[in-house]
């Protein structure tokens, strides 16, 4: 039992294979830009996996590159088959490997489903590892005197800056550390000391903030210090102030970035995927039709279940070492003239 | 008597005409990165209208995307009239066009010559833009309520963090305005007023910077205020500190950039007329 059955004449049949064509090339385009947004997402992270606690998420922009090149070889083999499917000579060569062709795209299918979805996993990762690297980072800011984390200062400045955010949640995270190093603070001061010693771990903290939590938009020149006390600025109200500072902490502000890159890599996954459903479909179609005479085509050749069933047994098949004539679904039974090279059909 | 004569047979023509088509092509492109440049770097101008005055010269980059479509246009169709030169039925009917078209290349590389003389002379009326507009721009800093110049203060903060400078010359352009605004000077603080009084205009100076002067490559947290007051912060020292902040002036910084995209416009273009 067929689905969707409709008749093709040959010129309809070189029309299909001519849009087969066509969105084959669109495929191989698509596979170029996964490809290349796959590398972007590499390089974006690496750049900041000082910020990244020991988190495994390098596995997302491997596996998308992969697919990326697998698209585009896949599509253009598939792009050549249907350029030499309009000619009925250069067909019979490829009419072997149709079948297997088509069982492998079938798989590629998959993976592309399951790049997907990995992609929407990452999120949770990725948010977890931002968190503690960001953390890390705001304890280290003031270590710029120690091998392997003197530049931290400098990755954490340019990364509020650039990204226009504050601390890891908000500004009120740099309260709760020493980000001025010991080395600048003037131990011989009193009030030094009582803030020091007022302390439980001996840290110095204060109510302010480094110059790049700064907002460029303030109409006012920035306040860094003293953050929660009104009296020491003049016209000045905390609760109410919101463009003093950068509002946003940074580990949103990170995330929403990747997750943007995310997206458009999910969008070209998913045009990705109903374009090859859509080759497949047509593939089997052209596959069963004579070179030519009308024939019937198909969205799909059987029901779904059956396709699915037939498509396992010539995997299982596939297993096997003996020749089988491909052009009936691998069925050893059945009465044709076979091409292929040992002849087991009545015609010997 | 011809200068630099040479017999040419039929194969020769054929492999001349191929030649020359594939040239014509090249200019073709190289057309299009003339007119995108154009685009660029009017786009460029126009983002930092507002430190050079509003007062810069859209000259070059308007000329520039003139040249980038007359050179698109021009070599197409001389690749069309190379194309067509094999067939003599063709050829005899573009034979009429040849002297006019000829007439107008050399119309264009003329233009193009102009360009490139435009290019490299345009930079000084770029220089003497900037070191106007910089100096307004530090003087309304503060007029963040003004309308007109509220976007002012937002504008000089992103270029000096983007071009990693301070101040016209440098740094201390700061000491000699007053970039903070009497809305947050307490007139009642008793500092305040003798500060305000001891300056013979009334204006509050005093030796610090804006925070987008800050350089976060520094070790230690940036010294905005008090920079040349040694006792004023713990280990400092003005005159050999030089991580701090940035020690370029944005006229410099911003000059090198423009002076930069007009070199490689210059040098295009020189190609170009090789090319031609």
């Amino acid at each position: 039992m067929a689905v969707l059955k409709v008749k093709f004449t040959k010129t309809r049949r070189d029309k299909l294979a001519q849009i087969l064509w066509i969105l084959n090339w669109i495929s191989v385009v698509t596979g170029v830009i996964l490809f290349s947004l796959g590398l972007f997402l590499k390089v974006e992270l690496k750049k900041r996996e000082e910020l990244m606690a020991e988190r495994d998420i390098q596995y997302v922009p491997n596996m998308l590159i992969a697919v990326g090149l697998i698209a585009c070889i896949i599509n253009f083999l598939g792009g050549k088959i249907c350029y030499d499917c309009v000619d009925s000579t250069k067909f019979l060569r490829w009419k072997l490997i149709m079948l297997p062709y088509i069982v492998c795209t079938f798989f590629f299918t998959l993976c592309v489903l399951v790049g997907a979805l990995m992609c929407y996993t990452m999120h949770w990762e990725l948010e977890e590892a931002l968190n503690l690297g960001l953390m890390q980072a705001m304890r280290f800011y003031k270590d710029t005197d120690m091998p392997g984390r003197c530049f931290l200062k400098h990755t954490v400045d340019t990364l509020q800056i650039q990204f226009q955010c504050c601390g890891n949640s908000g500004f009120k995270d740099w309260f709760q550390i020493q980000w001025i190093s010991n080395r600048y603070l003037d131990m011989s001061k009193k009030e030094v000391i009582d803030r020091l010693r007022s302390n439980v771990e001996g840290k110095y903290l204060m109510d302010g903030v480094p110059f790049s939590c700064c907002n460029i938009n303030s109409p006012r020149p920035c306040i860094q210090q003293q953050i929660t006390n009104n009296s020491a600025h003049f016209n000045y109200e905390h609760q109410t102030e919101d463009q003093n500072l950068w509002m946003k902490g940074c580990r949103q502000a990170l995330l929403e970035y990747y997750t943007h890159i995310m997206q458009s890599i999910g969008l070209t996954l998913s045009v990705l995927t109903g374009v090859r459903y859509l080759q497949t479909s047509l593939e089997n179609v052209l596959r069963q039709g004579d070179p030519d005479s009308e024939s019937d085509g198909w969205l799909l050749e059987n029901s779904l279940m059956e396709t699915a069933r037939t498509n396992l047994s010539i995997i299982k098949s596939l297993g096997k070492s003996n020749q089988i004539n491909t052009a009936n679904n691998g069925d050893p039974n059945i009465d044709v003239p076979s091409t292929s090279k040992a002849h087991y059909g009545p015609d010997n | 008597m011809p200068f630099l004569s040479q017999k040419f047979n039929l194969q020769k023509r054929v492999k001349l005409a191929q030649g020359l088509w594939m040239l014509y092509w090249l200019a073709v492109i190289v057309g299009i990165i003339l007119f995108s440049l154009g685009i660029f770097f009017k786009i460029e101008l126009r983002k930092r209208s507002e430190i050079m005055d509003n007062n810069e010269s859209h000259l070059v980059p308007n000329l520039l995307i003139l040249v980038g479509m007359l050179s698109c246009g021009l070599n197409a169709f001389g690749g069309k009239l190379c194309h067509d030169s094999l067939d003599p039925q063709k050829f005899s009917k573009m034979k009429p066009m040849l002297r006019p078209y000829m007439l107008l290349c050399c119309g264009f590389n003329a233009l193009l010559l102009l360009l490139v003389l435009l290019s490299f002379l345009m930079q000084f009326a770029v220089y003497l833009t900037l070191a106007e507009g910089l100096k307004n721009a530090i003087r309304f800093y503060k007029d963040t309520d003004t309308p007109g110049r509220c976007f002012m203060k937002r504008t000089l903060d992103m270029t000096q963090i983007e071009f990693r400078c301070c101040g016209n010359n440098n740094f201390r352009d700061w000491f000699e305005v007053q970039w903070i605004s009497n809305r947050y000077l307490d007139m009642s603080n008793d500092v305040v007023k003798d500060r305000v009084l001891s300056n013979v205009e009334g204006k509050y100076l005093m030796d610090s910077v804006p925070f987008s002067c800050c350089n976060p490559g520094s070790p230690r947290p940036c010294i905005q205020h008090h920079l040349t007051n040694n006792s004023a912060h713990y280990d400092y020292d003005h005159r050999t500190e030089e991580l701090n902040i940035w020690n370029r002036g944005c006229r410099q910084a911003v000059f090198s950039y423009y002076s930069g995209i007009m070199n490689s416009i210059g040098a295009l273009l020189i190609f170009t007329i090789i090319l031609e």
